[in-house]
């Protein structure tokens, strides 16, 4: 820990202060650091001029950088063998550099790809082969033990993810989930495609969080490249920002009442969202917030007409969202039903370090617009929770709260009568060897890009992580010792992404 | 003839009925709803289409929605829908058909298990343990029946001497019999808060789960014998509530009609104000009428004393 350098979120950093450290003080320190209560923000591996390198950026209250070189052999001890922190981190290495994380209590593939360095699969595996390849699922003996398969093609609309529980009778005894099946390399593409191609790709790493993660892309492409964001752009991005929370908390409490058979609100709720979407559009031009935020700026000028009809839409909708809000929250059988389901306890949560609501509802308070502010946020007051018992309820209860709460931002923001500038697509020259972090705090958690250039000022390295990356493994563990017929409602109450996963 | 009639129009309104749920689900919340007559266009649209087989599967998966529809059939047929003798009846009828509908749900289930899919073994264990709760419920009923009308068969629960009815002699009682086959009915026909036949989520099924390997007419036939099922559920309750009685059978058709309906639009509101039950807390739920019912049969043993 003393070896790491505190950092700034968003602040550009030359590369070669980044302290560089040999690997096992490296390690120790991050072990040491993860022991103290902090969580992993970045842990990757990157190749430069034929050399192996890891970096990783760890959060307490602040953020805290450190790189090292990776061990020769292509083999390194694993660090989840002492904190469980690492583990996803870890595999995700070994998937996309061939690093071995030796040790490690679980080392299988992530998103099933062969790695960009042409070594030899940590997996053994033969990616012509469909998933899970060379793996053999958890598998729990006895003569009372069945398995379920459910997936990766699943009845409605939700996107592929193949889950398996291993249950007795009702009871499930473990679940495991294997993503992959929408892996689109992502990272790769960042580094290959011209800079004006960049948000466009950001905004479709996940579907649900265009705004979320473009904001990430924006921002630390602001920092390499030295470019200003005006004052009316900046609130222009938080609102869109708060507005996705809301537009997606909301489908989400319709949806969750939706799967304990309770109609009324799942209705109301649909159509709410939809206003949400609309209100968006109003703002960007874009239901779902494409096209709103590029580098330096936002393409979309919010006038007084476009602020009054917000105000207005606003408070007609707020009633409506409270009241349907009570309807789901009063009725005593919805409520049996998400009491005491899919608890995640505080100690595990903090072991994997969950980020976002799913995060907050298990009393880890981390919220990246208060720890981190961007934009407009360290002048907004912060949301506090009310019920933190790690159970759907809780999960439920903070996306309510936080709607209100977003509600309330998006009120003071349009209070503020300052235009944004019209936007010119800056030329954007980023800086030679140069470190950036971008972290913000996207409706689903905890959103972070990081990006390493060369020398030349082009990018070495695009590191994307979606709050999904943590929060899977909590989904496994709220199934633990549950019934089956309450992961549907787990799942929901967490409702991950999966292509934000797959990158 | 009037009982020709009677059978006949009993098994022509029955997938008008549910459709009564879905629209009152629909009024709930703040929709329009399908037509009313959106299980009959279903049903023509099934028996059009052709059945898929799969072909780990053996001629039980194909005897699974025979025996069921017929299964259900058969009770209409034994049952004085309105007042109107049915077709067919004999001493201790109530039991066969009982048990008869215990055949259909054992071959319904033995076709899901058939299928070896992992959904479908888990949702008939769920209906085999559920209505074996049920069933105790039912047959403590007709238990009490017997005691108060010596008879063990429909046609005989409702007329002769001692009428079954709310209106009648142990009225007070029949309260929490009614109450108890309530929760009967909404258990046997996979309602909200036991099953919840809207949902599209495998894991949390009882009954759609075991079905889902049915396509084409196979569905068709399941779709039929459940709405027969319903009918026949809720007419037993409305023959016991239907305060009504009139010389006229179509007054009495009417009338006896209109409550059932009245029984489908409470099955809507029931969907629309309640969640489903964890599953754990089901067996609670079916075991709750027996005790009701058990407590009457206490009560009128004291009463024919």
């Amino acid at each position: 820990m003393e070896s790491f350098l505190q950092i700034q979120n968003n602040e550009r950093l030359a590369r070669a202060d980044i302290p560089h450290l040999p690997f096992f003080q490296f390690r120790n320190e991050m072990l040491a650091f993860a022991k103290d209560g902090a969580q992993v923000v970045q842990f990757f591996a990157y190749e430069e001029e034929g050399s192996m390198k890891m970096l990783a950026v760890m959060r307490t209250d602040k953020l805290y950088v450190a790189g090292c070189d990776a061990p020769e052999d292509d083999k390194f001890p694993a660090l989840t063998a002492e904190s469980e922190k690492f583990h996803m981190f870890e595999r995700e290495i070994g998937e996309q550099y061939g690093l071995k994380a030796e040790g490690h209590p679980w080392l299988k593939m992530v998103r099933y790809h062969k790695n960009y360095t042409g070594k030899k699969d940590v997996f053994d595996n033969d990616y012509s082969q469909d998933i899970p390849g060379n793996y053999p699922y958890f598998t729990v003996d006895g003569e009372t033990v069945h398995e379920v398969a459910v997936g990766p093609v699943h009845a409605g609309i939700i996107e592929p993810g193949h889950f398996r529980f291993q249950c007795c009778g009702e009871r499930v005894f473990h679940l495991e989930i294997q993503l992959g099946y929408q892996h689109r390399g992502v990272e790769k593409l960042f580094e290959s495609v011209p800079f004006k191609r960049l948000p466009i790709i950001a905004e479709t790493i996940a579907g649900d969080t265009t705004i979320g993660h473009n904001l990430c892309q924006a921002q630390a492409i602001e920092s390499l490249a030295d470019l200003k964001v005006d004052e009316g752009a900046s609130i222009v991005r938080t609102i869109a920002l708060e507005m996705e929370r809301i537009a997606n908390h909301i489908g989400d409490l319709g949806a969750l009442s939706l799967d304990v058979a309770f109609n009324p609100p799942a209705a109301y709720f649909g159509r709410i969202r939809g206003e949400y979407l609309n209100l968006s559009q109003i703002l960007g031009g874009n239901r779902f917030g494409r096209g709103l935020v590029r580098p330096g700026g936002v393409t979309h000028i919010m006038g007084d007409e476009q602020r009054q009809l917000l105000s207005e839409k606003l408070a007609e909708l707020t009633p409506e969202v409270e009241h349907v809000n009570d309807l789901i929250f009063s009725a005593p059988s919805v409520m049996a039903r998400f009491d005491d389901t899919g608890t995640v306890p505080y100690e595990n949560a903090e072991k994997i370090g969950l980020v976002g609501y799913a995060g907050r509802a298990c009393g880890l308070s981390y919220d990246a617009r208060v720890s981190f502010p961007t934009e407009c946020y360290a002048d907004l007051p912060a949301n506090s929770n009310a019920r933190t018992d790690g159970d759907v309820c809780s999960r439920a209860t903070v996306r309510r709260e936080e709607i209100m709460h977003s509600t309330a931002i998006i009120n003071t923001l349009l209070e503020k009568k300052v235009d944004a500038a019209s936007y010119i697509p800056p030329e954007v020259n980023l800086a030679p060897d140069s470190f950036v972090v971008s972290v913000n705090e996207a409706w689903r958690g905890e959103v972070s890009h990081c990006i390493l250039t060369d020398g030349n000022g082009d990018i070495l390295r695009y590191k994307v992580k979606d709050p999904s990356f943590h929060n899977w493994t909590g989904l496994a563990l709220s199934l633990r010792d549950t019934g089956i017929s309450d992961f549907p409602l787990c799942n929901k109450s967490f409702n991950l992404s999966y292509c934000g996963f797959d990158i | 003839m009037e009982s020709i009639l009677s059978f006949c129009f009993a098994v022509l309104i029955a997938p008008l009925l549910p459709a009564v749920i879905q629209k009152v689900k629909a009024y709930f919340a703040g929709k329009q709803g399908p037509p009313l007559l959106i299980n009959y266009y279903t049903m023509i649209k099934l028996f059009k289409k052709g059945s898929v087989y799969s072909t780990s599967t053996s001629f039980v998966f194909k005897l699974g929605p025979v025996v069921g529809f017929t299964t259900s059939i058969m009770m209409l047929l034994f049952f004085p829908m309105a007042e109107i003798a049915p077709l067919f009846s004999f001493h201790g009828d109530v039991l066969m058909l009982f048990y008869l509908m215990g055949l259909g749900r054992f071959f319904t289930i033995i076709a899901a298990l058939d299928t070896a899919s992992p959904f479908e073994g888990m949702g008939a264990a769920r209906e085999a343990f559920f209505s074996t709760l049920a069933e105790m419920t039912v047959f403590g009923i007709l238990i009490i029946f017997f005691k108060l009308t010596g008879s063990l068969s429909f046609q005989e629960f409702f007329s002769g001497d001692h009428v079954i009815s709310l209106m009648g002699e142990y009225g007070a009682l029949l309260l929490l019999v009614v109450a108890g086959l309530y929760v009967v009915m909404l258990t046997e026909n996979s309602r909200v808060p036991v099953d919840d036949p809207a949902t599209h989520l495998e894991l949390t099924m009882i009954h759609e789960v075991m079905i889902l390997d049915h396509s084409g007419p196979d569905l068709a036939l399941i779709e039929l014998g459940a709405y027969f099922k319903l009918l026949f559920y809720s007419g037993f309750l409305a023959r016991l509530i239907d305060p009504f009685h009139s010389a006229n059978v179509w007054i009495n058709s009417l009338l006896f009609y209109s409550v059932v309906a009245f029984i489908y639009i409470t099955i809507g509101v029931v969907e629309s104000i309640t969640a489903r039950y964890k599953m754990d807390l089901v067996p609670k739920f079916i075991l709750t009428p027996f005790i009701f019912v058990f407590f009457v049969t206490i009560l009128t043993m004291g009463v024919m004393q």
